[in-house]
């Protein structure tokens, strides 16, 4: 199986960007509702 | 919730699905063998890109009509997933072309065109991340994402106009071109489990820029109500 490494490797590259990038904006979104909360909480005392 | 979880389900399903297809059941090409199996996801990619800068055009088009929020959040998802895609295409592509053509890249029309529709993109999402005003922001990028999506068509017609060491192409690309009947079929499977994947990454996006919104308003609130207490405290 010549080449078998470098399709392997792009097999890898596709999935590892969208998963990445999924992540990354799992991130993002978990962050903000952290802030959101704080607001919210910040409003309710004030 | 229950939804989700299924639709992620049959999402990873798919994409083994997929990439078991692309290995195993894609009938072996007779010049390139095994490395032309990356053709499974580099096209897929690619086409994917053109949609998600399709919907980023449509998205601006309809913002710069409307001035509806909902449009510029579209917009900016849309190009966010389209790089990702155009940055897998941009990889995947020099991947299979060392073996094959003996180079990762060459300047030709269709891989220049693709690198600059790239950074027409990166471009679109930093002069997003330079402007404060959440309005001219919007106004701004939406005019300049009108102007990128100039560069698709060109992308696409790049190696029917001109001699490119990038193939011609192989779907509706006249009469020499074509796919073998068992290749058509798994190149479908992989294209749907790449739409797939892009739709809940851009479904994400949309969601982030929403809660974006939402948590700008609140601030708001919330600095004007604390200023408007101080101004109440200095009175007294």
């Amino acid at each position: 199986m010549k080449n078998f490494e470098s399709l392997f490797a792009a097999w890898m590259v596709v999935w590892a960007v969208f998963f990445l990038y999924e992540v990354s904006v799992a991130k993002r979104i978990s962050r903000l509702r952290e802030d959101l909360e704080r607001l919210k909480q910040q409003l309710r005392e004030s | 919730m229950k939804a989700r979880i299924a639709f992620t389900f049959f999402i990873i399903a798919l994409v083994i699905f997929a990439g078991y297809a692309a290995l195993f059941i894609a009938p072996d090409e007779k010049t390139m063998h095994v490395i032309q199996r990356i053709f499974y996801f580099h096209v897929p990619s690619a086409i994917s890109a053109f949609i998600a800068f399709f919907i980023v055009f449509v998205a601006n088009s309809a913002y710069l009509v409307t001035r509806k929020p909902q449009w510029d959040w579209l917009g900016v998802a849309g190009a966010e997933v389209g790089v990702a895609c155009c940055t897998i295409v941009l990889i995947t592509g020099p991947i299979w072309a060392r073996p094959v053509w003996g180079i990762w890249w060459t300047w030709d029309a269709r891989l220049t065109s693709t690198f600059i529709l790239w950074l027409l993109y990166i471009a679109y999402l930093l002069l997003r991340g330079l402007l404060e005003d959440p309005q001219r922001r919007a106004t701004l990028s939406a005019i300049f994402g009108v102007f990128a999506f100039l560069d698709v068509p060109l992308v696409y017609l790049s190696n029917r106009l001109w001699r490119t060491q990038h193939p011609q192409p192989v779907i509706l690309g006249g009469e020499n071109s074509g796919l073998a009947p068992g290749m058509g079929k798994v190149l479908v499977i992989c294209w749907v489990a790449v739409v797939c994947v892009m739709v809940v990454v851009l479904m994400d996006r949309y969601r982030l820029e929403r809660l974006r919104r939402e948590y700008e308003e609140l601030r708001f609130e919330v600095e004007s109500r604390t200023v408007a207490a101080e101004s109440i405290k200095g009175a007294r």
